[in-house]
């Protein structure tokens, strides 16, 4: 089975579309962590309401592409409104608290949607224009799942030019670096965190979106992609672009292959790939050089 | 301190209230509804309470000059909240007879307590073969299904029809291993070959997409599946988004095209092959007649989950007419219970005294277009099917 090129081919695909969607979530919880050592474990729950807010949109507008350019706004907001109100006065209190907070948010964000959207499981439709399959080296594909590798590439680029090219992107790569330095230099960080934070918010709320055709949206969902986001963050070595998209691709290809070729071990390989990972690397495969 | 009061004031109601029913109780036959009002199985359980209250103003809520009073209590399709429920409906509100259970987890959580209380315990979904197998009770009676009762003919039939390769794909737990067992004896018996399984973790599946990759990888003639509700929805479409519908026949126990949202899955479902004990489609009198009154009621088609529980109305009333409306004598309520027999809306019913399972007809339907929506059509029917005891002694 393993050897057989269609299996492959539509397996490699499917492990693509997964790490596109961890790479989205993992980014954003990522960068945030090197910058300020804050760790949002609410982030799957934005990821989660980004799913609903579009269930929502597309019920009153009838258009999956007002939810893609909608929903991820609203999600954004509402971590802007979080940041100000409650995570703002948590960035110098210990990180145990910190983890009690978000943790506490992430209850919070499952019954204010069970309240909101009910308990039962919903789906929205496919685009239409994205409705067909398509043929990849001889292979049927759903044409929606290119589409959301297509939307992880592009938001890998734009990302990867921002950081390198942007002066925010070179206030963000010197924060991680040594954020007391770059204060010192008379630079707002907290603005830039507050923009990153916002920006991350607002890729949670895209996976949201996007992952919405394809998976379920139910209470809870967000639980079992953040614990592999939050693997991903730990095999890829927080704060780092490039540790975000090893980690993404090596974690989503391990799960998505793992759970079919040893299904016994269905929910121990990647806990083992981290284990290794940590056993040999401690700070992840690609972590941010400190130079404090 | 007013908020003192008001909770004082508002227990002290409570109590009264309390002893008010206890009072009423040699009076009223009492019905214990425990079915999930919340949780994952919160609209199968919606289903079933409109099912049932249906049945009594049809069959009537009064029996020997006695009113038939139904107590419903919420499992949150949670075992724990199920065995917590069942005890305050039995010890607090003091019902005759239990009926409801969905999940089997919550089935298999209540089972020893209802056993020792002998208070009896009609289940109305939860398939588990044990429950009228090698933990069957004399106090528990299921009206709905056993997971192997609705799968095991199915295997020699598909091979009969010509398929040789099959592969099997259920969650990982009890039901899905009893259905996907079932048909797998019954397959390879009959001289079929199992091309390759999978069994996803249960809840944790956020994608089919690796799994049917695996499926097509093994090229079966056909793939047998158990899904239900939610993931059912899912499982079709993306059958349907991978190309499969085309190259290989769908089959499976039939709650993957429920009637409850096989309207929903719209033509990705048209071709499907499913055993269900229960098809709107059933064309009998009896049938015809009831799915009329439902959709008179509630506007859509009643699903094999709503005949569950109006079939049990039918056979609390029939038995409590049986004993003259009493419910002292439990084991003459059950002993009267197996004298019931009638033709429902999904044909001959009657309840099996060796294991307490109901014996019922399995149906093999066919989805297919039905003017501009999609429905089930009956290609075969398995007769009168009857578990073997299973390892039960009753």
């Amino acid at each position: 089975m393993l050897l057989e090129p269609g299996f492959l081919i539509v397996q490699t695909l499917n492990g693509l579309q997964l790490s596109m969607l961890l790479f989205l979530l993992s980014i954003g919880l990522s960068v945030v962590f090197g910058m300020m050592n804050f760790i949002n474990l609410a982030h799957g729950t934005l990821y989660m309401v980004g799913a609903y807010l579009a269930l929502s949109t597309v019920r009153w507008f009838d258009s999956f592409w007002v939810a893609l350019a909608l929903a991820p706004l609203g999600v954004a907001l509402i971590g802007a409104l979080f940041y100000a109100v409650l995570l703002r006065h948590m960035q110098r209190q210990s990180p145990m608290r910190q983890v009690l907070v978000t943790f506490g948010l992430i209850f919070v964000g499952f019954d204010a949607v069970r309240m909101v959207w009910g308990v039962l499981p919903h789906t929205i439709p496919v685009p239409e224009t994205l409705a067909g399959r398509v043929y990849v080296l001889g292979e049927v594909y759903p044409a929606y799942r290119l589409f959301i590798i297509a939307i992880g590439l592009a938001v890998l680029a734009a990302l990867y030019a921002g950081l390198e090219r942007t002066r925010l992107g070179a206030v963000v790569r010197a924060g991680v670096d040594d954020r007391t330095m770059v204060a010192a230099l008379g630079i707002d960080v907290e603005r830039a965190f507050f923009l990153v934070f916002c920006l991350g918010c607002w890729l949670a709320g895209l996976a949201g979106v996007v992952s919405a055709p394809v998976f379920s949206i139910f209470p809870g969902m967000d639980m079992s992609i953040l614990i592999l986001t939050l693997i991903v963050v730990v095999v890829g070595g927080p704060g780092s672009l490039k540790g975000a998209v090893i980690g993404s691709l090596v974690i989503g290809m391990v799960d998505t292959y793992g759970q079919v070729v040893a299904p016994e071990f269905a929910r121990v390989t990647i806990y083992a790939l981290m284990a290794a990972v940590l056993l040999v690397r401690p700070h992840g495969l690609f972590p941010v050089r400190r130079t404090h | 301190m007013t908020g003192k009061r008001t909770m004082a004031a508002a227990l002290a109601a409570g109590l009264l209230a309390g002893t008010a029913g206890a009072a009423n109780a040699q009076s009223s036959i009492k019905v214990g509804v425990l079915l999930p009002f919340s949780g994952v199985f919160g609209g199968l359980g919606k289903d079933q309470a409109a099912a049932l209250e249906m049945g009594f103003d049809d069959l009537g809520r009064e029996v020997g000059g006695r009113t038939i009073e139904l107590v419903k209590a919420d499992t949150e399709s949670k075992p724990a909240a199920g065995l917590a429920q069942v005890k305050k409906l039995i010890l607090r509100d003091k019902v005759d007879v239990v009926v409801g259970i969905i999940s089997s987890a919550v089935a298999g959580a209540v089972r020893d307590y209802v056993h020792g209380s002998k208070t009896p315990l009609i289940i109305t979904n939860a398939g588990n073969d044990a429950l009228t197998g090698e933990k069957c009770s004399p106090w528990i009676v299921r009206t709905s299904f056993s997971n192997s009762q609705i799968n095991r003919d199915m295997g020699p039939w598909m091979a009969g029809e010509g398929y040789k390769k099959a592969f099997l794909m259920a969650f990982d737990y009890a039901a899905g291993h009893q259905m996907m067992d079932a048909f797998k004896a019954g397959f390879t018996g009959a001289g079929g070959v199992i091309a390759g399984e999978a069994y996803p973790p249960l809840g944790e599946t956020k994608d089919f997409g690796p799994y049917l990759a695996k499926a097509k990888a093994a090229d079966p003639d056909v793939v047998y599946v158990f899904f239900a509700g939610g993931p059912a929805i899912k499982f079709t479409k993306e059958w349907a988004a991978f190309g499969m519908k085309d190259e290989v026949q769908l089959a499976g126990a039939g709650w993957l095209n429920s009637a409850l949202y096989v309207k929903k899955q719209g033509a990705d479902a048209v071709g499907t092959l499913g055993a269900l004990n229960y098809y709107p489609s059933i064309d009998t009198p009896e049938n015809q007649a009831f799915q009329a009154k439902f959709r008179e009621k509630h506007g859509r088609d009643a699903s094999e989950f709503g005949v569950a529980a109006y079939d049990t109305v039918r056979l609390i009333v029939d038995a409590l007419k049986a004993t003259g409306g009493k419910t002292d004598d439990k084991a003459a309520l059950v002993k009267a219970m197996h004298d019931v027999q009638f033709t429902g809306p999904r044909g001959p019913f009657r309840i099996d005294p060796q294991t307490n399972n109901v014996i019922q007809n399995i149906y093999v339907a066919r989805i297919e277009e039905m003017g501009d929506s999609v429905g089930a059509v009956i290609k075969h029917t398995f007769p009168n099917v009857q578990d073997p005891p299973n390892g039960c002694t009753l």
